[in-house]
């Protein structure tokens, strides 16, 4: 029989949380036209306008933004849709900011 | 005149093309379409019935930027790819078809959900050419002060044409 006692599991030792959400990261790129980027983030997550302008201008100045977070599940589906629109997506785990 | 898109009551957009454009639009589009190869299945059918494709980054620019890793961590994006990338190419392939089945010389209706095709199957050409012309965010200002005799230059004036067309859809859109 399985025991159901806890066992100490050794962990890699690196800065990976288990506890942090995932989130999903845009890259600024050469094609995608910021009205397009503005449009894709509205329809993609229902965000305002004014919150869709300011992520598209942080990806634009910035190189990146974080654009949504969550479950990975949930970041995987995000990148899956947003890569569907030909925008450069990718996602990770939050870091300790 | 005034080539382009426009917002249509009740929903969708109204393209309106000159033949010589229509024909451009479905060339560019059947060049993405033969570009992107249906998903190639493994050779397992148990494999291919589920859509698991290949695990391997692209190595060719163009369908590398198409479809870009989701995991900066290489195995990760391996493992993603080989579940996914099937049904991405599924999904641009029906986007390009949908392109191509209705650029069509003169008035054009488009419904809610061929506009939406229309705007991700534009950007997937606008991404196919400014891949292969290494564009920059200068593109505009470099084509102004490009000579005409320049070999490059047809092909950055589509580009810019493009990436008009793709503006006038987005806000006939909003």
């Amino acid at each position: 029989m399985g025991s159901t006692a806890p066992i100490a599991v050794e962990r890699p030792s690196s800065d990976v949380r288990p506890d942090l959400p995932w989130v999903t990261i845009v890259w600024n790129d050469p094609v995608n036209l910021m009205s397009y980027v503005t449009y894709v983030f509205q329809t993609v997550f229902g965000y305002t306008r004014e919150k869709a302008e300011k992520l598209m201008l942080d990806v634009h100045h910035k190189g990146k933004a974080v654009v949504s977070s969550g479950t990975r599940e949930e970041m995987e589906r995000d990148v899956q849709i947003l890569h569907s629109y030909g925008l450069w997506a990718t996602l990770q785990q939050d870091t300790v900011h | 005149m005034g080539s382009g898109f426009k917002a249509r009551r009740g929903g969708g957009v109204i393209a309106q093309f000159e033949p010589a454009e229509a024909a451009i639009l479905r060339s560019l589009v059947t060049m993405v379409l033969g570009l992107i190869e249906p998903g190639q299945a493994s050779d397992d059918p148990l494999e291919r019935a589920l859509g698991i494709g290949s695990s391997e980054a692209p190595s060719d620019p163009v369908l590398a930027r198409l479809f870009p890793s989701a995991y900066e961590d290489e195995e990760e994006a391996a493992e993603f790819r080989r579940y996914t990338e099937t049904s991405l190419r599924e999904a641009k392939r029906a986007d390009a078809q949908t392109m191509l089945d209705t650029a069509k010389a003169g008035r054009t209706e488009l419904t809610p959900e061929q506009a939406q095709a229309w705007l991700r199957s534009l950007n997937d050409v606008r991404l196919t050419l400014g891949t292969r012309l290494e564009v920059t965010e200068e593109v505009h200002e470099e084509i102004a002060t490009m000579s005409e005799d320049d070999p490059r230059y047809p092909a950055f004036v589509m580009y810019d044409w493009l990436t008009y067309l793709q503006d006038t859809l987005v806000r006939a859109l909003w």
